[in-house]
């Protein structure tokens, strides 16, 4: 069974008058709390979750002083958990500075993303035959019109459209199995 | 890791302080007051009037109406302090002022030919009383960001607006020893204009400034 709130704010005001035996309790408990708290919310990358519990516990001891014993003690708890995690995503994995208010202002390139797609049409690509490959480069990566990549190649344009034809549904088919392709 | 951390934080464990976030509010606005004052008699000076100026009802309505947010604001402070310190409650104080200085501007307009309602809004010093006001409250604003940076605020856009908000009611109060004006109008428009600068600032400086 969880300790409740009252328990735990009991342990948090004996703490406060100095009873180290209390906060040793209370702060192993919330060390719990704070951890499935955080791993819930940081499921991609569980390595912080431990360094944000100890932020947390950090926190919640230098900033003592503000819990009001009058109020409930978790709330005041998890608000600073709150902070601590926001906090991190803002400082976080990619070293975005952008205030939280600010974040949907501005778009993160998701270059991770973008960076494996790229990755694998070249994968794709580079089962092709060499003269299809630099065809399918010109026309639909440098984006070049029929004309000019016929003229590039030196084919005419009616060929230039089979076979790029044929290479993109070479390459949907690599995508659509890509059991076939060669890695 | 964590083991030892908890082990560090509770041996040798004294029994913490109470009431840091009053002490620490009071500190700052004593220090804030205390320079807005000197700044204000020494560049401006009291009003010349100042014995009678004590019987009339209009300089104690502008001290009520300043010391109305000043004081409202400080309560909410106080929360917003806090983590999840909730202020809802006491903001809703901020009503009383604003709707007694509409009922005491609307009394003093009724009846009156439009020179005398265009000289209670005006006075002698629309133009400057906003910006005075946001000038007197800069020092107290400086100080309650030094005393909250050092509590634990969670909702700094918020907490930074109500402490601006009280800078701009204390800012407010140290202004009307040096300001004659009269008109509730006046008051209602040109010290909220002020008022609300110190506001707006503490929101747009609150997520920056108040970080721990």
């Amino acid at each position: 069974m969880e300790t409740s709130d009252g328990e735990l704010k009991v342990l948090m005001i004996a703490a406060l008058d100095g009873d180290g035996g209390a906060y040793r309790a209370l702060l192993g408990d919330l060390r719990l709390r704070l951890a499935a708290y955080f791993g819930r919310r940081l499921r991609r990358d569980p390595d912080d979750v431990e360094d944000l519990v100890q932020d947390t516990l950090i926190a919640i001891h230098t900033r003592r002083g503000t819990y009001d014993r009058g109020q409930a003690l978790t709330p005041w708890v998890y608000a600073i958990a709150r902070y601590k995690l926001i906090d991190h995503y803002r400082r976080g994995g990619r070293r975005v500075f952008v205030p939280l208010e600010d974040a949907g202002e501005l778009r993160v390139p998701d270059h991770g993303a973008a960076v494996g797609a790229r990755r694998d049409v070249e994968r794709a690509l580079a089962t092709l035959p060499e003269r299809t490959r630099a065809l399918l480069r010109d026309l639909k990566i440098d984006e070049l019109s029929v004309a000019e990549t016929a003229a590039r190649a030196g084919m005419s344009e009616g060929a230039v459209k089979v076979a790029a034809h044929r290479g993109l549904r070479a390459l949907i088919d690599r995508f659509a199995a890509p059991g076939r392709s060669h890695d | 890791m964590t083991e030892d951390l908890i082990d560090r934080l509770t041996s040798d464990l004294r029994p913490a302080r109470k009431g840091v976030v009053g002490r620490r509010l009071a500190l700052a606005l004593a220090a804030g007051l205390a320079v807005s004052l000197v700044g204000v008699l020494l560049s401006l000076g009291p009003r010349a009037d100042y014995p009678q100026a004590l019987l009339s009802r209009m300089f104690w309505m502008k001290l009520a109406y300043a010391g109305a947010f000043a004081t409202v604001g400080v309560f909410c402070v106080e929360r917003l302090a806090r983590p999840a310190g909730a202020a809802g409650s006491r903001l809703r104080w901020l009503a009383a002022p604003l709707i007694g200085i509409a009922v005491a501007a609307a009394l003093q307009m009724v009846g009156k030919p439009a020179a005398q309602v265009h000289r209670l809004v005006m006075g002698d010093s629309a133009m400057v009383c906003p910006w005075v006001i946001a000038a007197t409250s800069a020092p107290l604003l400086i100080a309650l960001i030094w005393a909250v940076r050092g509590l634990a605020p969670t909702r700094l856009r918020l907490a930074g607006a109500l402490m601006g908000l009280t800078a701009g009611g204390f800012g407010a109060l140290i202004y009307c020893l040096h300001c004659p004006e009269a008109g509730a109008p006046f008051v209602a428009i040109w010290y909220s204009l002020g008022i609300l600068i110190p506001c707006a600032i503490g929101a747009l400086a609150g997520p920056r400034l108040l970080r721990w």
